[in-house]
């Protein structure tokens, strides 16, 4: 087991280096710069030149580049041309945020998604199962910003019962030590600034958690229907056992493997940031200020966060493959 | 232990004209199994022969109540000790299922969940039925592994199912099946899957502890080689009916039904002379006419006559059933299939 982790981790080396170089000629491709973002009508080819100069980005790009890897490994992940704060700062404020949005969007998903393909495939061919196949299609093809909205009009404006925007209310007095809003109530004592915290991630997090929730029943309800045509499943049923140790030990846990292997993809894909919903909710996250970041030019911020969203990719894919070891002894062996 | 005496006691069980028919949608009904009865004593081996589709496995299933409550219509009685299962509500066949009637299935290699420890798929059962702690259930297990010949039986309980050889996953299969001592374990192919060499191991396993502990007996096979050395009765049963029943010894040594007679001469013999070859039964079941045409077999059958059609025969006779209206003759060879 920890040979394999080991390996895995070993195997981040040649994909960050890569990664990094792609990135690096990616960011200089796009048109325009960070002189130019930075100064907009005042861009003269003087003041463009200086701002360059001051930034470094006037070498070569591999000289850009080492120096740039050299600053890494060293913990120092530049300035941002567009804020002026350092790069790790911001990543520091706004990861926590997408981490809450998104395990929150996860929760729903499988929360709601695991025991609704169950009953689909429980309930194969009625109208329930054909409800969650519509339903779990119009779920993928609905716009995320026009479900937002949406949400944001019902709960938000028309029930007044959810705030539309941000992370908390900004009345609150709350203290944020570690930047996951949530903990950060708990860990004060302060479980008002919690629950507000809570509150504030529930429409986004369902707004986010639509797709993956869609995919979760869908999957769920194929694997499940596989499972239940199991000899081991009939096994079961013959050996007299409650319906509820069938269902558990017997068909969910072998139904679940696949659904493991995409809620693992879909957390990955969510860590690198959401942005419609953020826009939409006004949500200060990750996703959202990469998308400035790009209109700004901010290379530094580009190459870092981007950099970090591969990281977590991989390490979230490790974590899954632990988890398919722990739930499949077959893999464990293998 | 208890007593083994079939004539003492009343039947155990008793399935009196039972039919499954399958319905699907655009298509014709298919009726798998078409008025089957027999019954089975306390401590009885009965088999239950025929080639594949002619619904053997479907009656165990239709027994056990396993059947899927969608697209199957089930008419017919299945009375175990006096119960009727078929209207047995689902919750009370449940307790019944596990406890006083087993099944081992074909297949031991996809029959075991391969996410779950060996042990906990044979403890499930004590602790559901007998209402062992999992302390107990485990002890119990070990002892039952080891009754079915698993070696270090401890070790073996915390592996999981793709660490085990096939003979040894039936092994366990049968482990928990017999886990409650049941009063009426159906075995359904349990050696098809297996090596030739494992085959035998597994049904002088089965044989013994049935004897042992009394329990009955039905015994799903296609191989009259696996029927020879185990049953008291024999069923063979051909396009969902019996087409003929008798008790084992009568049977091998007078065939009467054209079937039976050809299912025997497609076995080889060791005291064949070399070179002689095997006498196939020509044709397949996939040629078979409904009985409502007339007897099913006739298509295949060598001593067809003019009789064997329009009007299905009769399942005739107490002792030795038969359901033929042109049966082998004493002196007549075993089978000679018509050319087709």
């Amino acid at each position: 087991m920890l040979r394999f982790v080991v390996r895995r981790l070993a195997l981040l080396v040649p994909i960050l280096v890569g990664l990094s170089i792609l990135l690096f000629l990616w960011v200089r491709a796009l048109p325009g710069g960070p002189a130019e973002a930075l100064l907009g009508e005042r861009a003269t080819p003087e003041a463009v030149e200086r701002v360059q100069r001051l930034y470094g980005l006037d070498r070569p790009w591999y000289e850009q580049y080492l120096r740039w890897v050299g600053n890494v490994l060293r913990g120092d992940l530049g300035v941002s041309t567009r804020t002026q704060h350092p790069v790790l700062e911001e990543l520091l404020r706004t990861f926590p945020a997408t981490v809450e949005l998104a395990l929150t969007a996860m929760i729903f998903a499988v929360g709601v998604g695991v025991p609704l393909g169950y009953f689909a495939a429980r309930r194969h061919g009625t109208w329930l199962d054909h409800a969650s196949v519509a339903g779990s299609l119009f779920g993928i093809t609905i716009p995320v910003f026009f479900l937002g909205y949406m949400l944001k009009f019902a709960f938000a404006e028309k029930l007044g019962i959810l705030p539309t925007a941000g992370r908390q209310d900004p009345l609150m007095d709350a203290e944020h030590p570690t930047g996951f809003y949530v903990l950060d109530g708990l860990v004060t004592g302060n479980p008002e600034a919690a629950l507000d915290a809570l509150a504030h991630l529930i429409l986004p997090g369902i707004a986010l958690g639509t797709i993956p929730l869609a995919i979760v029943v869908r999957i769920t309800r194929a694997s499940v229907l596989d499972v239940l045509h199991e000899d081991y499943v009939r096994t079961a049923e013959a050996k007299g056992l409650r319906p509820a140790t069938i269902r558990g030990r017997h068909v969910l846990r072998n139904a679940l493997l696949p659904v493991v292997t995409i809620v693992g993809l879909q957390v990955g894909l969510l860590l690198g940031g959401a942005v419609l919903t953020e826009t939409v909710f006004a949500f200060p996250g990750f996703g959202k200020f990469m998308a400035d970041s790009i209109t700004a030019r901010d290379y530094a911020v580009l190459q870092g966060f981007i950099l970090f969203t591969a990281v977590i990719f991989v390490l979230v894919n490790l974590l899954v493959d632990i988890a398919y070891g722990l739930i499949d002894p077959r893999v464990r062996t293998a | 232990m208890r007593p083994v005496n079939p004539a003492s006691r009343g039947s155990l069980l008793e399935v009196e004209d039972l039919s499954v028919v399958f319905r699907q949608r655009g298509r014709a009904d298919v009726r798998a199994v078409d008025g089957v009865s027999f019954s089975v004593s306390p401590g009885e081996t009965v088999g239950l022969v025929g080639e594949s589709g002619c619904g053997k496995s479907v009656t165990s299933l239709a027994i056990m109540g396993l059947l899927p409550k969608r697209g199957v219509r089930v008419e017919g009685g299945v009375s175990f000790d006096g119960t009727d299962l078929l209207s047995l509500p689902p919750d009370k066949l449940r307790l019944l299922r596990g406890r006083d009637l087993a099944i081992v299935f074909q297949d031991p290699m996809t029959s075991l969940n391969p996410v779950v420890p060996i042990g906990t798929q044979v403890t499930e059962v004590l602790t559901r039925h007998r209402g062992l702690s999992n302390g107990e259930a485990r002890e119990e297990a070990a002892d039952l592994l080891r009754r079915v010949g698993i070696p270090d039986p401890s070790r073996r309980l915390r592996e999981y199912p793709h660490q085990l050889s096939g003979g040894m996953r039936q092994r366990a299969l049968i482990a928990a099946a017999l886990a409650c001592r049941p009063r009426l374990l159906i075995a359904d192919e349990p050696t098809t899957a297996l090596d030739v060499t494992i085959q035998a191991q597994i049904l002088e396993l089965l044989k013994t502890l049935v004897a042992e502990s009394g329990t009955a007996l039905i015994l799903i096979t296609h191989d009259l080689g696996v029927v020879a050395g185990t049953c008291d009765t024999v069923h063979v049963m051909y396009g969902g009916r019996i087409v003929e029943r008798a008790p084992r010894h009568e049977l091998f040594a007078e065939p009467r039904h054209p079937y039976t007679g050809g299912l025997l001469a497609s076995v080889p013999r060791l005291d064949q002379p070399r070179g002689v070859r095997l006498q196939p039964i020509e044709g397949s079941p996939r040629d078979v006419i409904p009985w409502a045409r007339g007897c099913a077999f006739a298509p295949r059958c060598p001593n067809r006559v003019e009789e064997c059609t329009p009007v299905a025969p009769e399942l005739l006779g107490d002792r030795h059933g038969l359901r033929c209206v042109n049966p082998l003759r004493s002196d007549q060879p075993a089978t000679k299939a018509v050319p087709r």
